[in-house]
């Protein structure tokens, strides 16, 4: 978080952090790489925001170090940190226009004048706010505010930019649009970017890697398609989207990956088993499981009832109860979906080896 | 539209009995007041004249604008620092700077302004004790005298300037203050260019409060100033109860009220009455 135009490097070792009896952070250790786009993510009082808030210099932590750059930055005070921070609810200066808030920072740093207005000029222009250099934040919409904010936030050339929850405010419309020009900005500028949100969605479509707090912890860390596809727990599997728990017993390492016994039907699956033996739960996101008329030899595959239908548009969700009672969801084609309720009675639920993953039986 | 025109008619009837007794013992008096300035001791616009052209009138005008000015800077400003401390000190802070606030409240503005005059006077104690260390060798006029007003005015004041500011400073966001220091900004930097500012609505009303109770101050000035700075109130009263010149002491009135009038009218341009308090 030092120099001006070099994204840092940030390193946590052991952080954790008390609020009186309430455990806020536990011993968190994570690197966070060089221009990353790390997005911390999990459920309101994960710790999530409290770790933003040590990153930034608000919060002490209670024990554990904090490096950027290798040097230890645990006891400086937030305005020499300087990293850029983009509030929820933005935190503009109501007093001050656009332009000033901008150029705020630099006057902080006692740029002269003629490079304030450059830079002020160049930051204005990157994020599409000309005309409104006047106005003050109160004139503004919620998602030239949030312009605003990412402006005042970058024009220092911060070595990282910290963002708490910034589109918490905005409809989904608006939403999308500031996520795309967040990873521009992104792109644009190289700066490490460590975003909080609680909106899974967001964070997969975002980042580089994903860290997922649950209770104070740090549970996971990956990038989005490693924690969406090999979770290595129940919350994660479960924070990170939909999914389908099958009991599988009799699990036991085999040629590249395992075989178990789901719903009395021999099943191979390629996760590894080293975590789970005997009885275990298969985790299989719903898009990865289909409907067939029958089963097919080496096949994983088992005998379900559809009981009723979701109409989603590009496709449909269905639930199904399996012959042993678990309950079942499956994204699939609408018209397969209309078959399968037309039907009304066994299908067959089928799903290729290399999908799903095996968790502990009742583990968290 | 029927349900906010019945809550209209509701508000109206429980602000009746306030607007009535403001009626009867405020505007219907000075009606009465409005009407003596113009008419005696004869009909006509005299007493204005007089007070356009009368030196005493005017001198004791002028120092009371400006007595009221410098006790509302010291006011505002040694109410801004309690302030500060009240709202966003420890809880210790806060409850001594509560204390500090309220027991004024409980002591006379009379008892005060002799308490003023026992510390202030030539053989008070702070004289008493300067010259005891031998800092002095003759004693400093604190009291009789324009000074003594100031501090006694001050210290009364001094309460009533907390109150719009705080309400300013409890309504700021705390982010905008971390994003200050975020940005790279000291805290004496960001009290400054960020906090001040955000609560320039309560230094307004805090001020205009100050300043309007300042215009009719009567008690302190008179045991404070020792009739060598009277203030306009001293003088409306001299008018009317010393000499017998009701229509001037009217005529000092209308203007003194007519002046806090626009006075108000002018800040409230900036200000909604909301912010203050």
């Amino acid at each position: 978080m030092q120099q001006p135009g070099r994204a840092a490097e940030i390193k946590a070792n052991g952080i954790g952090k008390s609020f009186g009896s309430f455990r806020a952070l536990d011993d968190l250790t994570l690197d966070i790489g060089r221009g990353e786009f790390l997005t911390l993510l999990g459920p309101s009082g994960s710790g999530k925001t409290t770790f933003l808030m040590i990153l930034a210099g608000f919060v002490q932590p209670s024990e554990g170090r904090l490096f950027s750059d290798g040097v230890d930055i645990t006891d400086r005070p937030a305005e020499q940190r300087a990293a850029g921070m983009v509030f929820q609810g933005y935190a503009l200066f109501p007093h001050m226009s656009v332009e000033q808030n901008i150029a705020f920072p630099l006057k902080v740093r006692k740029k002269s004048a003629t490079e304030i207005k450059r830079r002020v000029g160049e930051m204005i222009e990157r994020v599409g706010l000309n005309g409104h250099e006047k106005k003050l934040p109160a004139q503004l919409s919620g998602g030239q505010q949030q312009r605003v904010a990412l402006a005042r936030a970058l024009v220092f050339e911060p070595g990282v930019l910290l963002l708490d929850e910034p589109f918490s405010a905005l409809d989904k419309g608006l939403r999308g649009q500031m996520q795309a020009e967040m990873k521009r900005l992104h792109q644009e500028t190289g700066t490490t970017f460590v975003f909080v949100t609680h909106d899974q969605s967001e964070a997969l479509a975002l980042s580089s890697r994903v860290a997922i707090f649950n209770h104070g912890k740090l549970l996971q860390v990956g990038r989005p398609d490693e924690v969406y596809d090999r979770p290595d727990n129940r919350f994660v599997a479960e924070f990170l989207g939909e999914i389908n728990m099958l009991p599988v017993k009799g699990v036991k390492p085999a040629d590249n990956g395992a075989t178990g016994l789901c719903e009395d039907r021999a099943i191979n699956m390629r996760c590894k088993a080293e975590k789970v033996r005997g009885d275990a739960i298969l985790a299989i996101r719903p898009e990865h499981m289909s409907i067939a008329r029958e089963a097919t030899a080496g096949e994983n595959g088992i005998a379900a009832t559809a009981v009723a239908s979701t109409y989603l548009g590009a496709a449909t969700k269905l639930d199904l109860t399996t012959r042993q009672g678990a309950k079942v969801t499956v994204s699939v084609p609408n018209e397969v979906a209309a078959a399968a309720l037309r039907k009304g009675n066994s299908v067959w639920l089928t799903w290729p080896a290399e999908k799903g993953f095996l968790l502990p039986d009742g583990g968290q | 539209m029927r349900g906010t025109l019945s809550d209209r008619t509701g508000a109206a009837l429980l602000m009746a009995p306030l607007l009535l007794f403001l009626v009867l013992a405020y505007a219907w008096p000075f009606l009465g007041v409005v009407k003596w300035s113009f008419t005696l001791p004869t009909p006509g616009l005299g007493q204005y004249h007089a007070l356009l052209t009368d030196d005493l009138v005017q001198s004791v005008f002028i120092r009371t604008l400006r007595i009221a000015a410098i006790v509302t800077v010291v006011s505002v400003t040694a109410a801004y620092a309690i302030t500060v401390v009240w709202v966003r000190g420890s809880p210790l802070q806060r409850v001594l700077a509560e204390f500090c606030i309220l027991v004024p409240f409980w002591i006379s503005v009379l008892t005060r302004a002799f308490g003023w005059v026992a510390l202030l006077s030539n053989r008070g104690l702070i004289n008493t004790w300067l010259q005891s260390i031998g800092f002095i060798s003759e004693p400093l006029t604190l009291v009789r005298n324009e000074f003594g007003v100031i501090v006694g005015m001050s210290h009364f004041l001094i309460p009533f300037a907390v109150f719009p500011l705080a309400s300013a400073m409890r309504s700021l966001d705390e982010r905008v203050l971390l994003a200050a220091r975020g940005l790279g900004s000291s805290r004496m930097r960001t009290f400054w260019t960020v906090f001040v500012p955000m609560t320039r609505s309560g230094i307004i009303g805090s001020a205009m409060i100050v300043f309007v109770f300042s215009l009719g101050f009567f008690v302190t000035p008179a045991i404070l100033g020792g009739g060598r700075s009277v203030m306009i109130a001293e003088l409306i009263y001299l008018r009317i109860f010393q000499s017998p010149d009701w229509g001037l002491g009217a005529a000092i009135s209308v203007v003194l009220v007519v002046f806090v009038g626009a006075l108000m009218a002018l800040v409230f341009r900036y200000v909604k009455p909301k912010q203050l308090v």
